[in-house]
């Protein structure tokens, strides 16, 4: 046997500078759950003082700058870079009988680049932070007296790191697919990383000159969104949407693509309809360019423009629903068993709806008018963020786990978190639609008396939702080394990265597979893995 | 001269790649991407343009008259230049002529250098004359909001520009060195090439912004 990845080399400077792409990964994965960690310190602050209506323990700038880093660490340090930069490039290349992704250097510097986009973000954090709220509107986030340049550069910083990521996805999918893997061959995480990448080409630069004109504004006033000088604050709004609409896709598309494959492997089934999937993903990235304007509707567009960008939203919707339909047209007659992933498909697929559904209501304009800059808007995006994402994203590590480090993790512990996961969050989030609903503005600081309960129950949901994903880190940090040793296939999946020894040796197959025995292909007995003659 | 140069590199054909003409090709696709995506980049200040151009358009025509319309001449010429020099190191290259490359790539050098040079005599008049952006506007000829946006964005638009000249400089000084070292072959130049798309779309960008800071009155 050749070596695995892990033990191919030892000593920390033989990972700091790796180009192996599964070592980057796991790279990735140490940093973005450290963002994790220090985003959700910061919702656990939040939810702390919202646990009474008046003032609290923390002062309210101190507040306005929780929920401005809270949302700039979990959107682009965590949810951003999460499915793409570890599971992405874990199983991109592998998923493709590639041995490495295209650029592997770019892809090493892409890791260098986001940790210097965080250390900027950090220092602006410690230089004072910034109240803006993660979104940077202007007119206000050119003269908060806070320091908002240093943020908004690590910001445009971050997104550098991300264009880096998706250009290397694209030209891997484009040129190193093994020799008879044909685009209709590819797993259906390979189209969603794609679909992704391709926003994140297109749409992170136009953030990046956005949030750098802020920056210049704040620093150097150049008043190119300060109405005092002529400028348009309303342009500031579509700059920022054209990308952070999408961006959303960006957080929601590989999650969707984790689900296509837990789905099949835990149904013991075949894709249900696997260019339907393919394809609405595609679609996805498509519309989702067009839909940013219905973050504006009460700032000052025309009701056409308005309704326009209203009914394009809901095309995103009839995209969403044909995968909900093929997850669960893969499940119906199934042979189901029911792992720690295939419990947060369960989780994902009735949050993403919820989220989904609910975001078709607040792409209506005259619904939106009411619920604009409520809890309701937040407790939808949550839905679709952390019922969508994060639930993914915890499938995914455990679905992948024995596979990226040839250990199983504790299943028992496993099925419990999940369920504090779910319970958890439904306690956090459902109060604030409720919240929202009956007029609760986002962004205060304190509240009415009659909002008192609900948000007693959200708080306390949050902190059941901490503890729940405490526990996640530790059992499976504990079982980094006390886990039992895995199988190359413990879930008997027919797909290609799990042909591959576990954990998978430097250039990811001992001989290539064979993509004419299909990564979905149920109808047929599980491929051995193979491995070479013992000498 | 030649025939030591054709023996000095010997590219090597990266693990993942089953020949060099795959792994050229798919350098050649990221470097497309990445085109594209640097050309949102632009396209994000270009619509912030078209958008202040709609609502002022009576100002923008009578900023756009203090553009120096000299220098954005003769630098549009010394850009255009760079890239028929860059296309033609390359062409070099592809004939194995090494001390040619070189030399050609120091006239693009000269050529890029020749326009920051003038960029920068452009910025200090301006700037002395109080057109300088946003808060430091203090020319009094002009004083509408329309005319101060206009002048922000020539400083914004040409700036990311002139930052993009820049850095292509860097890249092109770079690929000299190595076109010196004979890392080039006729088959194999492929950085070389990478570095002729980005200054070719460099030199793009500058045919969009002369018409619309320079030409438009």
């Amino acid at each position: 046997m050749p070596p695995d990845y892990l033990r191919a080399e030892a000593g920390i400077r033989s990972w700091l500078t790796t180009t192996d792409h599964k070592r980057i990964a796991i790279m990735f994965l140490v940093a973005t759950t450290l963002a994790l960690l220090l985003g959700g310190t910061f919702a656990m602050l939040l939810r702390t003082k919202l646990l009474t209506p008046g003032p609290g323990f923390i002062e309210p700038l101190t507040y306005n700058r929780l929920f401005t880093l809270h949302g700039v660490v979990m959107v682009f340090m965590f949810m951003i870079p999460a499915i793409p930069a570890v599971f992405g490039n874990f199983f991109l290349p592998m998923m493709l009988g590639a041995k490495d992704l295209a650029f592997p250097r770019v892809n090493l510097a892409s890791f260098y680049v986001y940790l210097t986009g965080v250390a900027l973000t950090l220092w602006g954090l410690v230089h004072g932070g910034a109240d803006t709220g993660w979104t940077f509107y202007a007119p206000y986030a050119t003269v908060s007296p806070t320091d908002v340049a240093p943020i908004a550069i690590g910001v445009f910083v971050l997104g550098v790191s991300s264009i880096m990521t998706g250009l290397n996805f694209i030209a891997t999918t484009h040129m190193l697919r093994q020799r008879g893997l044909g685009w209709h061959g590819m797993p259906i995480f390979v189209w969603s990383i794609y679909a992704t990448s391709v926003i994140q080409v297109i749409a992170t630069p136009v953030l990046g000159l956005a949030v750098i004109l802020v920056a210049l504004d704040h620093a150097l006033h150049m008043g190119m969104f300060d109405p005092a000088l002529g400028g348009d604050p309303v342009l500031f709004e579509h700059l920022f949407w054209f990308y952070s609409h999408p961006a959303v896709y960006i957080m929601i598309l590989p999650a969707m693509g984790v689900i296509g494959e837990i789905v099949p492997t835990f149904a013991k089934k075949t894709q249900f309809s696997y260019r339907a999937l393919a394809y609405s993903s595609l679609g996805i990235a498509f519309v989702g360019f067009l839909t940013w304007g219905h973050h504006l509707f009460v700032a000052g567009i025309s009701q056409l423009d308005a309704a326009i960008f209203g009914v394009m939203s809901m095309f995103v919707a009839i995209f969403s629903a044909i995968k909900v339909v093929t997850w669960i047209g893969t499940l119906y007659r199934g042979s189901i068993t029911f792992g720690t992933p295939m419990l947060y498909f369960f989780a994902f697929v009735y949050l993403f709806a919820f989220g989904g559904m609910t975001g078709i209501a607040v792409a209506t304009t005259s619904l939106d008018v009411h619920w604009h800059d409520t809890y309701f808007v937040i407790a939808h995006f949550h839905f679709i963020m952390i019922g969508g994402t994060l639930t993914a994203f915890l499938g995914a590590i455990h679905y992948w786990y024995p596979k990226m480090f040839g250990r199983m993790y504790p299943e028992r512990w496993g099925l419990v978190s999940a369920t504090l996961v779910f319970v958890g969050f439904n306690l956090t989030f459902v109060p604030q639609f409720l919240l929202g609903n009956a007029g609760m503005p986002r962004r205060y600081y304190s509240y009415p008396v009659r909002f008192h309960v609900l948000n007693v129950m959200s708080t306390l949901g949050a902190y059941l939702l901490g503890v729940a994903l405490v526990l996640t880190l530790v059992y499976l940090v504990v079982s980094l080394r006390w886990g039992a040793p895995a199988t190359p296939n413990p879930w008997g999946s027919r797909g290609f990265e799990w042909r591959s020894p576990s954990p998978p040796p430097v250039h990811n197959f001992v001989v290539p597979f064979d993509p004419a025995r299909g990564h979905y292909a149920y109808d047929e007995p599980p491929p051995d893995v193979v491995h070479p003659e013992p000498p | 001269m030649i025939a030591p140069a054709a023996a000095a590199a010997d590219p090597v054909v990266q693990i993942q790649y089953d020949s060099l003409a795959r792994q050229h090709a798919t350098a050649r696709l990221g470097m497309w991407v990445f085109l594209g995506s640097e050309s949102l980049l632009f396209a994000g200040l270009l619509a912030l343009y078209a958008a202040y151009r709609f609502l002022f358009s009576a100002e923008f025509h009578a900023a756009s008259a203090h553009a120096n319309l000299v220098i954005g001449t003769v630098n549009t010429y010394l850009l255009l230049t760079s890239s028929l020099t860059m296309a033609l190191a390359i062409h070099a290259t592809r004939q194995g002529r090494r001390r040619r490359t070189v030399l050609f790539l120091l006239a693009t050098i000269a050529l890029g250098l020749g326009f920051d040079v003038l960029k920068t005599v452009e910025y200090a008049g301006h700037l002395s004359e109080g057109l300088a952006p946003g808060g430091y506007y203090a020319y009094e000829g002009l004083a509408a909001h329309g005319v101060v946006l206009y002048v922000t964005l020539y400083y914004l638009l040409t700036g990311l520009h002139a930052l993009h000249v820049t850095g292509g400089l860097c890249v092109l000084a770079w690929l000299a060195v190595r076109a010196r070292r004979g890392d080039f072959t006729p088959g194999a130049h492929i950085a070389l090439e990478l570095g002729g798309l980005y200054w070719h779309l460099v030199d793009l960008v500058w045919i969009f912004l002369w018409p619309l800071l320079y030409l438009i009155r």
